[in-house]
């Protein structure tokens, strides 16, 4: 947060990629290019545009690469210089808004390591840091009033409402025995992604951040899950995966069933990555596009604008509402998945259930 | 479609954050707030039992004290019985028996009353029969003076005597 508070700072425009303001009678809106920026990661976290200032925070960048070794610089000098000790912010292709460099061939490649404090970097950083704020302040609320019998009321009731569902209606029947070790895991990414969902919700800073739509961090998640089953799966999980009780061909000179358990041990994690990052994207995307439905048609005739955004505002807060449930599901599934992957890792032996 | 594909820098720093994360509220979070919760559930799944309990042990009791109500209610009927029959066993007898005294009282009176009439009856014949011959010796005196008026005279007085026996 400091290093964010001091490299922020408004800016007069003379901004080359993005927005173009230049002229009004010709002014079209790319929508495609407006939400993708939305939802997309960058070096600086844009706030508003008041006027023709740009108000953003300027990130730092942090770059190793062998031409250079290990760099460290803030963003803002890309308004500046269109190229700063070689770097610069690819237009187009596949790297298109990452810093790029040029090799020896002349071609545009990524640095090695790219650990820059993005945007969602950032965002992630104040999620977290909300989240450790607001646990460890419930925490405290219980240490200190010890155990009662009354439940307790305001937030930390609605908190506690999510903590017994967590425990006891995702941890408990799905994974068994073990619930109460798994718990702090399911706990965490259950108020991790139900956290990040929401903020993303919130349109200005510090929210609208989009944190469980982006691959990287819900890929995060479902590596934390793959090793939460995986490192905690006992014998009978292992065995299943490598010897299972197939007829021998299946298994003898190719190892057919296990080839596709061991397939089976990736593909759960991925659908678990891959639902929770369309899922949130997609409530970013449609937000976005309705409320650019004002702009577009607001170009084309101001009545026909006009009337549009009364459409548009009714349905912008249809999907913000339909969003908050959908923030909730996510969470609710992402958990729910985990523990039904953790308990199925955790087979007791049939002798010894019931 | 660049975000589809996981930035290597957002995955480490994800990594490494949600990591931490973990580690705190796992080490001073999330046990301290299950344990309460669980705590808590244990104590009302306890309470709910006890109360449970406890509603059973009012109902017996309840029963119970019914039933003693109920038995003292007929001893109660039958004390009450029994005293009135003993009232009017005790009754009849003091009737009984007073009816009895006074009988013999009455028979004691008829009796005194009966001797005093026979005392009084005695004592009025003695007197007449003291006045009869006292009257009889002065009549003697008198009319025995001629043998005549003698003979008459007794003749007389056996007439009377005889009638005055036949009439008492």
């Amino acid at each position: 947060m400091l290093i964010a508070a001091a490299f922020y700072q408004p800016q007069d425009d003379a901004y080359a990629h993005s927005h173009s303001h230049n002229n009004s009678e010709t002014a079209e809106i790319d929508v495609k290019k407006l939400i993708f920026e939305h939802v997309k990661d960058s070096y600086e976290w844009h706030i508003t545009t008041w006027g023709s200032k740009h108000i953003s925070i300027y990130l730092p960048v942090i770059l190793y690469s062998e031409r250079t070794g290990w760099v460290a610089f803030s963003s803002s000098v890309f308004h500046n210089f269109d190229e700063y000790e070689g770097f610069h912010i690819a237009e187009s292709g596949n790297n298109e808004g990452k810093i790029v460099e040029y090799d020896a061939e002349g071609k545009e490649v990524r640095p090695a390591i790219d650990i820059s404090i993005t945007k969602t970097v950032l965002a992630v950083f104040i999620n977290a840091l909300l989240l450790v704020v607001i646990v460890l302040a419930v925490a405290r609320y219980y240490r200190r009033r010890g155990s009662s019998l009354e439940a307790p009321r305001g937030f930390v009731g609605a908190f506690e409402l999510l903590v017994e569902m967590v425990v006891y209606d995702i941890a408990k029947p799905n994974i068994g025995r073990r619930y109460l070790f798994f718990a702090p895991y399911l706990l965490t990414a259950f108020f991790f992604i139900f956290l990040s969902n929401l903020i993303g919700l919130v349109p200005f800073f510090p929210g609208g951040s989009n944190v469980t739509g982006n691959i990287a961090v819900t890929m995060a998640l479902a590596i934390c899950t793959f090793l939460a089953v995986n490192i905690f799966g006992n014998k009978e999980y292992w065995k299943e995966i490598l010897w299972p009780d197939v007829p021998v061909w299946l298994k003898a000179p190719i190892p057919l069933m296990p080839i596709i358990e061991i397939f089976g041990m990736f593909v759960k994690p991925f659908a678990l990555m891959i639902r929770l990052f369309a899922n949130i994207l997609a409530g970013h995307t449609v937000v976005l596009a309705f409320v650019s439905i004002i702009f577009v048609t607001m170009v084309v005739s101001s009545v026909i604008g006009g009337a549009m955004t009364f459409v548009s505002v009714l349905f912008t807060i249809f999907i913000n509402v339909l969003e908050i449930l959908v923030a909730f599901i996510q969470a609710f599934v992402f958990t729910m998945l985990s523990s039904v992957f953790i308990g199925l890792a955790q087979p007791e032996h049939h002798s010894e259930k019931h | 479609m660049s975000f589809l594909l996981p930035d290597a820098g957002l995955l480490f720093w994800m990594l490494v954050v949600f990591g931490i994360v973990f580690f705190i509220l796992a080490k001073f979070g999330f046990p301290a707030i299950v344990g309460m919760v669980d705590e808590r559930k244990r104590l009302i799944d306890e309470s709910v039992r006890n109360a449970q309990e406890a509603n059973e042990r009012l109902k017996a009791v309840n029963a119970e004290s019914e039933e003693l109500l109920k038995a003292a209610r007929e001893e109660q009927a039958k004390i009450l019985r029994e005293a009135a029959a003993m009232r009017n066993d005790l009754l009849n007898e003091a009737r009984k028996k007073a009816e009895a005294d006074g009988e013999k009282i009455i028979a004691e009176a008829r009796h005194i009353i009966q001797q005093e009439k026979e005392d009084a009856l005695r004592d009025v014949r003695r007197q007449v029969a003291t006045l009869s011959v006292e009257i009889a010796e002065k009549i003697l005196r008198r009319e025995l003076s001629d043998k005549e008026s003698q003979n008459a005279v007794i003749e007389n007085l056996i007439d009377n005597s005889l009638k005055e026996k036949q009439q008492g």
